[in-house]
């Protein structure tokens, strides 16, 4: 099995796209939805990637962001954000933040796995 | 001589319909008296009768609503004027 | 000749009319068609005020001067006193009825000394036991008059009960007085129907003693010279004056117009313009004038022609009767028919009005343990209350008369009721007049003048069987003598009547200024008799609530339940439109809750309705500083405060509207970025799938199934785009003005067919049962209906998507208001909590996650916009237990183009 992306998104159909490209990488991925249960569910097993939306229900993603940069087992983990807000001030937010990564939706299918690569190096190694 | 001046005018009104509103409360007081003269007349002497004492009762009587009705008519007027009180109207 | 059938018939008919009189008063008012304004007018009023002569006075006052020449004058000279002096006392009583919204004379008592319910209980039983007898009083009378058709008539009805007739009329009136007297529950709005059906009866009485009077005057004796011969002649030729008498019963029946619960009914309850004191004040002296004027000539006529020992009380009957004169006899019978039966009306109205709001009410709310808040429906509690009230009195009034047994002792009852409910009056006046009257006063004057009363005169009346034996009333109880019923403290030789009245009042005025003085009234009691003797001075609202920790939707819930949904809605928009709040709840200010406790107070009483209010608000409701504001001891102080108070809370209301419209700004700015970081998620998400699926596609690679998959992902998300762009164009042209309204007749049931089948067909609707009534949507309306039926849709499908309940239902109401309809969509639900009650109209609020509700969250905001542009607004409609949304139309027909 591949190194492990989880991917925090509350649409489906974007759920079911980077799930299928990362896939076809050789990525192992796990999914979650809930911005509440969010954070318990990276402590509970840290990914070797965390795909991060922003706009989540219960819980947006920036403070989720903030809560893992609290915790020692996640304080150094890859995050790459996703937003389809996409204004200036979310990405300076963001870095304040500490995210790894941050880009705007709609994205490019490459310029994402790329991304993920550039984070975690291949999916295998 | 100066002509009289208007608020002169009004101030008489507002006078003169403070003392119909006296006179309304003078009334009954009147009334009353009037009603209960006849204890004094049967107890003074007789031949009081029953016609002539119905007629006094009676007249004093007409003469109370017709009194009453003059009075009224200036005072519902002046009760309606007060009755503008913005307060007074329900939601 | 007058056969029974006859009789009966003319009765029944005349009871139809009353009937159809009754029917079509109410039922204008009601809808308030035209012509309408003489029914609230002084005439109706002069006319109402006529139950005060019942048919003891119709025919009771020859029999009376039969009897005792002029003194039965007096019992008309008091009520005349009253009105001429209006300006004193009827004036204030009326104003205090409408500012404090009194239901009952016992309401008033009650109000005045702090809103307490024992001097509530008090009257009511003093009122009940009072006006017992004298109901029994008007049955006799009615059955009287019918035996003396009997007796006159060999051919007559000799089987006639008169037992079962007395019944038959009491549940006969019992039957009008409910229907047309327990349809408002409010009883502060007033009866026009049963008012309108007096006012005949008031004409139908007079015409006929008049009738009898000029048929006797110049008919019988020929002329009024020939009249005052008679009178000589008569038996009652001399003015045989009883002074004490005369004065005592002079001011008896002034004080007793005042205080009889019927009489405080009409005079006080059923006013509806101050103004018609003003006419009432000469017409009604004048009605009794007429009423009076041929009662001397009668009786005397009566003496000279029937026989010896013949009823006196009946003269009015048997003089036409005697003279073979039918239809004037028939004419006479109605007239005393109309006195009895709309006593009787009266009356059971204002008992069952007192016994339901101070007895029943009171008792019911102590049994229940969760208190105002209740579960229950008040309305229809209060309703079966006073019904059942009203047969109770009509009962008690038979059966006094069944076990009396009539007769002469039945009829002495007359003053003896008199003097009862004059008890009252010390009361009454003090607390008017005199601010330290206190309830300690009231209760001590009250209690101990009711008590006189039953022992020196109506325990008495019921003669040596009854309570009081012989050997009492000749040597006092327990052999006492200075305790004799008709001798107390050994003052002898004074007629009973006088004696027992002078006692009464003395003892009652004595001991209610000496507890007022020595007692200290509570703060609301002082607050109370503030606003009562300062009426004309401040009309406002009393206040007593200090902070309104109590929550809206809690007294929304609590007022729904007693005035009815309707109107308490309308009372809470409005307050909170004058609070410049653009909802249904209103802040609860001290000063809206006291109006909302004056509202209830028209249904259940000033003292159920402060319980009521009191057990939601909590806590002790008067503050010292609220006394001091309001009732200071200096007029002047009082004065001033009260215009400061006016004046800040003009103030305090500008700094809220300031306020909110600042709010309103500052949130317009927020939402403006706000908006534009929600278009760009909207349209970003869809993209998002688009663009990745598009891609994965273009690399090719997969099975046909997965390609058919992401095709249509693409496909979806692109019609979703589409919607999205159309609720917005649609949005912008609305909110731009742009929009052009294509307004047409049609049917409201139609229009809600349309929208319930239109959602139900997508699939989203179809999960919700909708419960509609066709009856009431069947209202032609001329307005854009296909606008309409997008609002509709959108509501359906928000009720179809949110409602979570287990088995999810939605209920579309509608309501004809005056100048508008209510269209109101209501699920069972867990309803939308207060603090996002206000945020969901606007644009891309959304409560619940995105996946379940799959629109971007414009519907509600583009209902909004739609019902702004066809004149009408939606808006959300706390308090009914789910969700629920209110559609609301003009009624009148919106301008093409």
């Amino acid at each position: 099995m591949g190194k492990q992306v989880l991917v925090i998104e509350d649409e489906p159909n974007i759920i079911e796209a980077i799930s299928f490209i990362l896939n076809r990488d050789g990525w192992s991925v796990a999914t979650h939805a809930n911005g509440e249960t969010a954070a318990e569910a990276v402590l509970g097993q840290v990914p070797d990637v965390l795909i991060l939306d922003v706009m989540l229900p219960g819980r947006s993603g920036f403070d989720i962001l903030q809560e893992l940069r609290g915790h020692e087992a996640t304080q150094a983990l890859p995050v790459l954000m996703l937003t389809a807000r996409g204004q200036k001030k979310d990405r300076e937010l963001a870095d304040r933040l500490g995210v790894s990564r941050f880009m705007t939706k709609p994205f490019s299918n490459a310029e994402m796995l790329e991304a993920v690569r550039d984070l975690a190096g291949s999916p295998t190694s | 001589m100066t002509p009289p001046r208007e608020p002169l005018f009004l101030a008489r009104q507002t006078y003169r319909r403070r003392r119909v509103a006296d006179a309304a409360r003078l009334l009954p007081v009147i009334g009353a008296m009037l009603f209960l003269i006849p204890i004094l007349a049967a107890g003074s002497g007789d031949g009081a009768t029953t016609a002539r004492g119905g007629i006094y009762v009676f007249v004093v009587w007409a003469g109370l609503i017709v009194v009453t009705a003059t009075l009224s008519r200036p005072l519902s007027r002046r009760e309606s004027e007060a009755d503008a009180d913005p307060k007074e109207t329900r939601p | 000749m007058v056969g029974f059938n006859a009789l009966v018939l003319v009765c029944v008919a005349y009871v139809a009319i009353l009937f159809g009189v009754a029917f079509g008063a109410d039922k204008r008012a009601r809808e308030g068609l035209p012509g309408t304004a003489w029914l609230r007018g002084p005439w109706v009023y002069t006319l109402s005020l006529s139950i005060y002569c019942t048919a003891w006075t119709f025919y009771g006052a020859v029999g009376y001067a039969a009897r005792s020449g002029l003194e039965f004058v007096t019992i008309y000279l008091g009520p005349t006193l009253v009105l001429v002096g209006w300006w004193w006392v009827l004036r204030k009583l009326v104003r205090i009825g409408r500012a404090q919204r009194i239901t009952s004379i016992a309401d008033l008592i009650s109000s005045r000394y702090g809103k307490s319910n024992l001097l509530g209980v008090i009257v009511t039983l003093l009122a009940v036991v009072g006006t017992t007898p004298y109901i029994a009083l008007q049955l006799q009378s009615v059955t009287l008059s019918f035996s003396v058709f009997a007796a006159d008539r060999q051919e007559g009805f000799e089987l006639l009960d008169l037992n079962a007739t007395a019944l038959w009329i009491a549940a006969g009136l019992a039957l009008f007085t409910i229907l047309f007297g327990t349809r408002n529950l409010d009883a502060n709005e007033r009866h026009h129907g049963v008012v309108t059906a007096i006012a005949v009866e008031a004409v139908v009485k007079l015409l006929a003693l008049l009738a009898v009077g000029i048929f006797v005057v110049w008919g019988v004796a020929g002329g009024p010279t020939e009249i005052a011969r008679t009178i000589d002649a008569s038996p009652i030729s001399d003015w045989q004056m009883n002074g004490g008498r005369w004065a005592s019963l002079t001011f008896l029946s002034a004080a007793a117009f005042l205080t009889l619960p019927r009489m405080f009914q009409v005079l006080v309850v059923e006013n509806v313009d101050e103004r018609q004191l003003a006419t009432a004040s000469w017409a009604f002296p004048l009605y009794l004038f007429l009423m009076s004027l041929f009662v001397v000539p009668i009786a005397v006529v009566g003496l000279d022609i029937l026989p010896k020992g013949s009823n006196p009380d009946l003269f009015v009957l048997t003089v036409p009767l005697h003279f073979d004169q039918d239809g004037l006899a028939m004419l006479s019978f109605l007239g005393g028919f109309s006195s009895a039966t709309s006593m009787v009306i009266v009356a059971a109205i204002a008992l069952s009005t007192m016994v339901s709001n101070h007895i029943v009410m009171p008792i019911w709310l102590s049994l229940r343990s969760d208190g105002a808040s209740m579960s229950g429906d008040v309305r229809y509690l209060l309703l079966i209350s006073r019904r059942l009230s009203i047969g109770g009195v009509l009962l008690l009034g038979y059966l006094y008369y069944r076990y009396s047994g009539g007769g002469a002792a039945l009829a002495a009852i007359g003053l003896i009721s008199f003097s009862g409910v004059a008890q009252v009056l010390p009361a009454l006046v003090g607390g008017i007049f005199w601010r330290g009257a206190s309830r300690n006063g009231a209760a001590a004057g009250l209690i101990a003048g009711f008590a006189i009363w039953a022992y020196c005169l109506f325990l008495p009346s019921f003669g040596p069987e009854g309570v009081i034996s012989d050997q009492i009333m000749a040597h006092g109880p327990w052999g006492l003598e200075w305790l004799r019923p008709q001798a107390l403290f050994g003052i002898e030789g004074m007629d009973p009547l006088v004696h027992a009245l002078f006692w009464s009042m003395v003892v009652n005025t004595s001991l209610f200024f000496i507890f007022s003085l020595v007692s200290f009234p509570n703060p609301l009691e002082r607050l109370q008799g503030a606003q009562f003797v300062n009426v004309f001075e401040h009309s406002g609202a009393t206040r007593g609530w200090t902070r309104g920790r109590a929550q809206a939707e809690d007294l929304m819930i609590m007022a729904q339940r007693i005035m009815g949904g309707g109107e308490a809605q309308a009372l809470f928009e409005a307050e909170a439109l004058a609070q410049g709040k653009e909802s249904y709840l209103p802040d609860t200010t001290p000063g809206f809750i006291e109006r909302l406790e004056r509202e209830l107070a028209g249904s259940v009483g000033g003292a159920t309705a402060h319980a009521m209010v009191g057990q939601i608000v909590g806590g002790a409701s008067v503050s010292v500083e609220d006394l001091m504001a309001v009732a200071d001891e200096t007029q002047q102080m009082l004065e001033y405060s009260s215009q400061l108070e006016v004046q800040s809370e003009e103030l305090s209301r500008t700094a809220r509207q300031l306020g909110e419209a600042n709010k309103k700004l500052t949130q317009l700015s927020i939402q403006k970025d706000a908006f534009l970081s929600q278009i760009s998620h909207e349209l970003r998400t869809p993209m998002t799938s688009i663009r990745a699926f598009s891609e994965i596609l273009r690399d090719g690679g997969m099975d046909e199934a997965a390609a058919r998959k992401y095709s249509s992902i693409i496909h979806d998300e692109a019609l979703r785009l589409t919607r999205l762009l159309d609720d917005l164009l649609d949005l912008s042209v609305l909110e731009a003005g742009h929009v052009t309204l294509h307004p047409q007749p049609d049917n409201l049931s139609d229009v809600l067919d349309r929208a319930v089948a239109a959602t139900t067909s997508v699939g989203e609707g179809a999960g919700i049962e909708i419960r509609r009534n066709p009856v009431h949507e069947d209202i032609d309306i001329f307005t854009d209906t296909d606008r309409l039926a997008q609002v509709f849709i959108n509501l359906i499908a928000n009720a179809a998507k949110y409602c979570d309940a287990d088995t999810p239902r939605l209920k579309i109401f509608v309501t004809k208001r005056a100048e508008r309809l209510h269209v109101d969509f209501i699920d069972n639900g867990s309803g939308i909590p207060p603090e996002s009650q206000a945020v969901i109209f606007e644009k891309f609020s959304r409560l619940s996650d995105q996946a379940k509700a799959g629109g971007a969250g414009l519907g509600l905001a583009i209902c909004r916009e739609i019902m702004d542009k066809l004149g009408g607004k939606v808006a959300y409609l706390p308090g009914q237990g789910g969700a629920a949304f209110r559609v609301t139309l003009p009624k009148a027909p919106l301008a093409a183009g």
